[in-house]
C-alpha cells in the first residue's frame, strides 16, 4: 500500500507543505522565511501539475504552473530586495529586529 | 522501473526540501532548494507538462537560486561568537520537524488506508486521455489562455519596477 505511486505524490503533496509552513513558523532568519515559500509554491506546483495529469487537461494545468512561477519569481525578486534593504538597515537578517522599524 | 524513478523522485524532492530547512548554512540551503526543484521538474517532465518543466528547471532551479546566493553574499554574515549562539537557538527550534514529518507520513498512511482520503491519481489516468501533443499544449498556453500572458507581462513589469524603486539611489544634497 505504501508503494503506491497515488499515496506517493499525496504523501510528498503534504510533506513539503508542512515543511513549508513549519519553515514560516519556526525560522527567524528572512532570507529562510522566503526559501519556506519557495517549498510551498513547490507543492502547490506539484499538486496542480498532478490535477491536470488526473483530469486530462494537462495543457491548462501546465499554462497555469507557468504563471504561477512567474508570480512566484517576482515575489523572491522583490522580497529579496527588501531583505537586502532590511539588512543594510538593520545590519543583520533577524525578523526580531522589524518590530522596532517606525515610520 | 518507472514507478522506482518516480519514488527516488519524490523522495529526493521531500529530502531536499527538509534539507534546505533543516542545515545552517544559508548558501547550501540555496542549492538543496535548487536540487529540489530539480527533482519536481523532472516530475513534471514525467507527468506530461514539457514547458512547465523546462521552465522550472531554468527558473527555478536556476535563476531563483542565483537571486538567493545574491542575496546571502549581499547581507553581512555573522560573527563566530554570534554562530555559537544562534546553531544552539536554531537546533531547538527545528529539532521538531523531522519528528512532526514522520507524525505527517504516520497520519498520511492512516488516512489513506482507512479511505477517507484516497485520490486515485494513476489508475484515473486509464479511463481519460492525456493530451501529450506538443503542439497542442503551445496552443493552449499561446491560444486558450494568452490573456494569462498578459498578466505574466504585466507582473514581471511591476517587479522589475518594484526592484527599481527598492534600489533607487536617492539624490544626495
Amino acid at each position: 500500500m505504501i508503494l503506491d505511486l497515488n499515496f506517493l505524490i499525496f504523501a510528498a503533496f503534504l510533506l513539503l507543505i508542512v515543511t513549508g509552513i513549519y519553515c514560516l513558523i519556526a525560522t527567524l532568519n528572512l532570507i529562510r522565511l522566503l526559501i519556506g515559500l519557495e517549498i510551498l509554491t513547490k507543492a502547490v506546483t506539484l499538486l496542480l501539475i498532478t490535477s491536470g495529469f488526473i483530469t486530462g487537461s494537462i495543457a491548462i494545468a501546465q499554462s497555469m504552473t507557468i504563471t504561477l512561477i512567474v508570480i512566484e519569481v517576482v515575489v523572491i525578486v522583490v522580497a529579496c530586495g527588501i531583505v537586502i534593504g532590511v539588512c543594510n538597515h538593520n545590519k543583520n537578517l533577524d525578523l526580531k529586529n522589524l518590530r522596532k522599524l517606525k515610520g | 522501473m518507472k514507478d522506482i524513478l518516480i519514488m527516488i523522485i519524490l523522495s529526493g524532492l521531500v529530502l531536499f526540501a527538509v534539507i534546505s530547512v533543516m542545515i545552517r548554512s544559508l548558501v547550501k540551503a540555496a542549492i538543496a532548494l535548487a536540487i529540489a526543484s530539480a527533482f519536481l521538474a523532472v516530475m513534471i517532465f514525467i507527468l506530461g507538462a514539457w514547458i512547465a518543466a523546462v521552465i522550472e528547471l531554468s527558473v527555478c532551479a536556476g535563476m531563483i537560486t542565483v537571486v538567493f546566493i545574491s542575496s546571502i553574499s549581499l547581507t553581512i554574515p555573522l560573527s563566530k561568537e554570534e554562530v555559537a549562539v544562534e546553531a544552539k537557538q536554531r537546533m531547538s527550534r527545528f529539532i521538531y520537524l523531522p519528528f512532526i514529518l514522520v507524525l505527517t507520513l504516520a497520519a498520511a498512511i492512516i488516512l489513506w488506508n482507512s479511505r477517507l482520503i484516497n485520490f486515485d491519481f494513476i489508475s484515473a489516468l486509464k479511463g481519460t486521455q492525456v493530451n501529450l501533443d506538443f503542439s497542442a499544449q503551445g496552443s493552449a498556453i499561446w491560444d486558450k489562455r494568452s490573456i494569462d500572458i498578459l498578466g505574466q507581462v504585466i507582473v514581471l513589469l511591476s517587479g522589475a519596477f518594484g526592484v527599481v524603486v527598492l534600489f533607487k539611489e536617492r539624490n544626495q544634497k
